[in-house]
């Protein structure tokens, strides 16, 4: 016994880092600054381990029983902390306090741990030998649970699983002091029971350990009132209060509350400059909200939009707070909707012998994130759309952050600049995004509008004419074309927002 | 469109899958049978060419050529045929379609290669094959520096390459991660080495080594190297970088189907310092492809000389018979043995089958051996992942028997694809050709059907319940290989010699089974043949 007793250290020892670093990943994870997180995570977890050591002074009788139960104690929260901490992220106001009090617990309760246990091994062994052999495995333990870490649980655990595994493993200590020991532990069945089910939780924890990742994903976004996984995207849609935000995967389309500065900056400086636009081509934008704004113009006699995924349009056309907000433009009989990948059916419109020709096109996709994304800036789609314009029509295109990714934004300019646009870009500030670009292009000259359809919350001559300007933090810039065979783009995208998101 | 400020999400996905979140799936209930069988280059009925005997000849006709084998040499003579207006002749091909080596076929998902997959961009020597894409549009024109520029739709699109290495992808083929200062210092004299030869010059003033392979130069301090294998001349330039040799070695197996020590120096050269095309809209080292790789252009050749192809069709002998020459073939449908006499004949076969065809002992056929390859397409209702870089064109799997796979959606311009058909290349070099063909061959559909699967498995675990098809196709002699000593020894130069009027044309000929080096034979041996009949024409050489 006494020997297991000491094994138990090696793995309490273990299992108490493995929190602690566990705590500090997800604490740098989630907050960024990772040395900031450890040294606070850290001292903090030192600190209660102090209050723990200093506890177990009151402890008087029953040492085996007090020890059982703080093993389960620690099984339980330690076991949970990763998940819990995923999920509490954004729905607490302060995540801090919630990541230093459970660090606190696990703490005070792994600090209980060894002073408890060289008092119960006191009448085993000499005083010397015991100090030696408990501290020597607890350091043991640390060394191990160190280069565990980061080389097994960190790379083919993750953290969730990995907190898990080690609760199961303090629990498994208690349930084997509870079998193996003869000596009289009080209510010796209730902690049996109360033991083994908190294997099995933790059990249960480790194997669904996915779904509660959703969970704790979904928990990210505050209130999710729809989410739905298409073939091709995750739909998120959000509300609080007054705010209504769309998702596609985990990147914000609009927010309600400021998507007006958005859509109306996309829409009015082309519509508003060209002589009665007639057919409108619009390239993404299930929304309906860039719509919103072209319905606005009484000579539209048709609108073609062309986007992917149809779980989209229909939800944008069928759900009554959205179509509150799009002014149930999805719903307009000028309106046809074209299910289908925009370059494939680009391509195939151009190669007809009698095709549309637009006077405006709205290009409203993400941002190119990656290779697949990337494809519709590329020279070839520019070079394809020039087949279904005129030289009057005028073309624009969302075209990321000039601030945060002043390559990407002018990769795009420069790419239709490369394939004969004449281009005009601008940018606007959007709150919920920042400061947001667009590159408007024609084929012809553009002039700029002197005035602008009523209603307007943002754009008139003025507020327009601003949008033009570039401050030398976001002017001009030399880049390479963005090609299908050579996507300078997706690069450049990946660099400039990678920097910006590590903070 | 926008990442949010506080767009932990993006980051929560790639850092759930870096974390290993992604790792447990619940077993996938229940998993949908996979489908399939073996194809492949008809090795039965060519075996019959060994010893076996054939009906007496049923019938004859006459035509002024017989091209035999439609693979890219004998599509190419015949193309060439047919645009000098010379068109009274007959293609035969054994397989129920022509293509031999850039063969191809299609499912509901996609085009796919069986073979041959890509072409890089044309080096100034390739002008016969530069001819031809100018006229399929590959090549649209030329820029006001004479660059060409290719269609950008052909021109394979980023990302080109990924290497899965320590259990995930790396941009690229060549191994970065785990380096040591001296790897990355053999690196760069090896990748220093190699480009300096691309513009380096014999004393005869040609390239060293150029593309078509017999318009490099003769300097006799360059061509010694073919009698070195290309490990003897790692080991003699003190190459030792583990990483490096697995990098050279790949690059012989996958071009050559051979390891570096079967494979000639001068041929592991040429293979880094020969693709010298460039263009005006491409990056130097670029490369054209398709979904059914060359069989695209297979296809383009056919077309205008569908009507004077024969499929199914073997060729089982080419006599002279005064001055006119008997082709005898077996016409498979039938099982009857025909003849064709004709003035001349372009035999398009491998050296091993041309040897047996014509009969004829001058003609060396041991000195030439063959790599046996397997290919097998898989179709998946699933894009495949993993951890890393993207999922690439050419997907390469580090220290692996197999190369790795193309993907064959991936000039689709979609921007999310739902489905796909993975090509995986395996040349068996672990054995002697003759031991590996006899393994491959006795193998079953579901042996190596397991074998593929595990494999695809063990990198993509997400694809499990997804692999809809998975066909396979056993190639016996899939093409030569350039040992060391072969491409400038003796019995390549005797293969080469021209008897009208029987010519010879495959890629054989040329020790580096590419499409530059078929195409050109083809065109060679039609442009002979044009001469012999006292047609007049421009040569496209
Ligand atoms: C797996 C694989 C991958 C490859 N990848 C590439 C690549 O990516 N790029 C590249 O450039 N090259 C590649 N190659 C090389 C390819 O071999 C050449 O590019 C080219 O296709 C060879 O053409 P060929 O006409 O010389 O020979 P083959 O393709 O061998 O043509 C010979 C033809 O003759 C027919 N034939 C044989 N015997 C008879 C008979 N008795 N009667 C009638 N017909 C007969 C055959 O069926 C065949 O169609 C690859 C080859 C293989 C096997």
């Amino acid at each position: 016994m006494p020997s297991m007793l000491l094994i138990s250290v090696i793995i309490i020892a273990t299992c108490g880092l493995v929190y602690e670093l566990i705590a500090g990943t997800a604490a740098s994870y989630l907050l960024g600054d990772s040395v900031t997180q450890f040294s606070t995570v850290i001292g903090s977890y030192l600190f209660a381990m102090g209050i723990g050591s200093w506890l177990t002074k009151y402890i008087h009788r029953n040492l085996l029983g007090y020890f059982i139960r703080v093993e389960i104690l620690v099984g339980a929260v330690g076991g949970c902390s990763a998940i819990v901490l995923f999920m509490l992220f954004e729905h607490v106001t302060s995540f801090r306090l919630v990541l230093y009090f459970i660090v606190g617990v696990i703490g005070v309760l792994v600090g209980i741990e060894i002073p408890l246990l060289l008092r119960i091994l006191r009448d085993r062994f000499e005083f010397r030998d015991l100090v030696s052999r408990v501290l020597a495995f607890d350091y043991l333990g640390a060394l191990f649970a160190s280069v565990l870490f980061p080389l097994v649980l960190v790379p083919y655990l993750g953290l969730v699983k990995s907190s898990f595994m080690f609760g199961m493993l303090n629990v498994g200590v208690a349930i084997w002091l509870l079998y193996a020991v003869k000596e009289h532990v009080h209510a010796l069945h209730v902690h049996k029971a109360v033991a083994i089910v908190t294997l099995i939780a933790l059990t249960f924890g480790f194997i669904y350990s996915e779904k509660l990742m959703t969970i704790a994903e979904n928990g990210i976004y505050s209130n999710v009132i729809f989410a739905e996984s298409t073939p091709y995207q995750r739909i998120v849609i959000t509300k609080t209060q007054k705010d209504l935000r769309l998702f596609l995967n985990g990147n914000l389309q609009f927010s309600s509350v400021d998507e007006y500065r958005y859509h109306e900056a996309l829409v009015h400086p082309s519509m508003a400059a060209l002589k009665d636009p007639k057919d409108i081509l619009i390239i993404g934008g299930g929304d309906g909200l860039a719509l919103r704004e072209i319905l606005k113009y009484p000579s539209v006699d048709h609108v073609t939009m062309v986007d992917l995924d149809p779980a989209m349009t229909l939800l944008f056309s069928k759900n009554e707070l959205l179509t509150s907000l799009n002014n149930d433009s999805l719903l307009s009989p000028k309106l046809t909707i074209i299910n289908k990948d925009a370059f494939v059916w680009l391509r195939d419109v151009s190669r007809q012998d009698k095709h549309p020709v637009f006077d405006a096109v709205f290009v409203d996709v993400p941002d190119p994130s990656n290779y697949s994304i990337g494809k519709m800036y590329s020279t070839t789609f520019f070079g394809q759309l020039k087949s279904v314009i005129t030289d009057h029509s005028i073309v624009t295109v969302q075209s990321t952050s000039p601030l945060i990714a002043r390559k990407t934004f002018w990769c795009v300019n420069n790419t239709m600049e490369s394939v004969g646009f004449k281009t005009y870009p601008f940018h606007v500030y959007v709150p919920s995004f920042g400061e947001w670009g667009f590159v408007m292009a024609s084929l012809g000259n553009y002039d700029m509008p002197d005035h602008f359809v009523d209603g307007l919350k943002f754009l008139n001559p003025e507020s327009a004419k601003l949008m033009f300007s570039f401050p030398p933090d976001m002017s001009k810039v030399q880049t390479k074309i963005q090609r299908l065979d050579d996507q300078a783009l997706v690069r450049y995208f990946d660099q400039e927002w990678g920097e910006y998101l590590v903070y | 469109m926008k990442v949010s400020r506080r767009s932990f999400l993006g980051m929560g996905a790639a850092l759930a899958t870096a974390l290993g979140f992604g790792r447990f799936l619940p077993a996938a209930a229940e998993q949908p049978a996979v489908t399939g069988k073996i194809l492949g280059a008809s090795a039965k009925i060519g075996h019959q060419l060994r010893g076996g005997t054939f009906p007496a000849i049923s019938s004859t006709i006459q035509k002024d050529v017989v091209i035999v084998g439609g693979g890219i040499a004998g599509l190419g003579a015949g193309y060439r045929l047919k645009k000098a207006g010379h068109t009274n002749f007959a293609l035969l091909e054994l397989e129920h379609q022509a293509g031999g080596n850039a063969s191809s076929g299609r499912n509901a998902t996609s085009a796919y290669p069986w073979g041959a997959h890509y072409v890089p961009l044309l080096t100034d020597e390739s002008r016969a094959p530069k001819k031809l894409f100018e006229e399929l549009g590959i090549i649209k024109g030329h820029d006001d520096k004479g660059l060409p520029i290719y269609d950008e739709y052909f021109l394979c699109s980023d990302p080109h390459e990924r290497l899965f290495i320590e259990g995930r992808w790396q941009d690229g083929m060549v191994p970065n991660l785990g380096l040591t200062e001296d790897d990355k210092r053999q690196y760069s004299a090896f990748f220093a080495l190699t480009d300096s030869f691309k513009n380096k010059r014999g004393r005869d003033g040609k390239k060293i080594f150029a593309i078509p392979v017999d318009k490099s130069s003769q300097d006799p301090d360059w061509l010694k190297y073919d009698t070195l294998s290309m490990k003897d001349w790692m080991d003699a330039q003190g190459y030792t970088s583990k990483p490096l040799r697995w990098y050279v070695d790949y690059c012989c197996r996958d071009d050559y189907g051979s390891s570096f020590d079967q494979t000639s120096a001068w041929a592991g050269m040429h293979y880094f310092a020969a693709r010298t095309g460039t263009a005006a809209n491409a990056a130097p080292g670029g490369l054209v492809t398709w979904p059914e790789g060359n069989g695209f252009l297979a296809h383009r050749l056919m077309e205008p000389i569908k009507d004077n192809i024969i499929p199914s069709t073997l060729a089982f002998r080419v006599k002279q018979d005064g001055a006119r020459v008997n082709v005898d073939y077996l016409d498979q449908k039938t099982s009857e043995a025909k003849r064709i006499s004709a003035k001349s004949v372009i035999v398009a076969t491998p050296q091993f089958i041309a040897a047996r065809l014509l009969d004829d002992k001058a003609i060396p056929a041991n000195d030439f051996s063959y790599a046996p390859w397997v290919v097998a397409n898989v179709t998946l209702s699933k894009l495949p992942a993993g951890k890393g870089v993207d999922l690439a064109w050419d997907n390469m799997i580090y220290d692996s028997k197999l190369l790795g796979y193309v993907v064959a959606t991936h000039q689709n311009t979609e921007m999310v694809p739902l489905r796909t058909v993975l090509t995986y290349y395996w040349p068996l070099n672990h054995a002697e050709p003759k031991a590996a063909r006899a393994e491959a061959l006795a193998r079953s559909y579901e042996d190596w059907r397991d074998i593929f699967l595990k494999e695809l498995y063990a990198v993509h675990p997400e694809v499990e319940g997804h692999v809809e098809n998975l066909d396979v196709w056993i190639w016996g002699h899939a093409m030569v290989r350039p040992t060391p000593g072969f491409i400038w020894g003796a019995a390549r130069r005797k293969a080469m010699a021209q008897k009208p009027p029987i010519f010879r044309a495959h890629s054989d000929l040329s020790g580096i089974s590419i499409f530059e080096e078929a195409y050109t034979r083809g065109v060679d041996a039609a442009e002979r043949t044009l001469k012999y009949h006292k047609i007049p024409y421009e040569t496209e050489l």
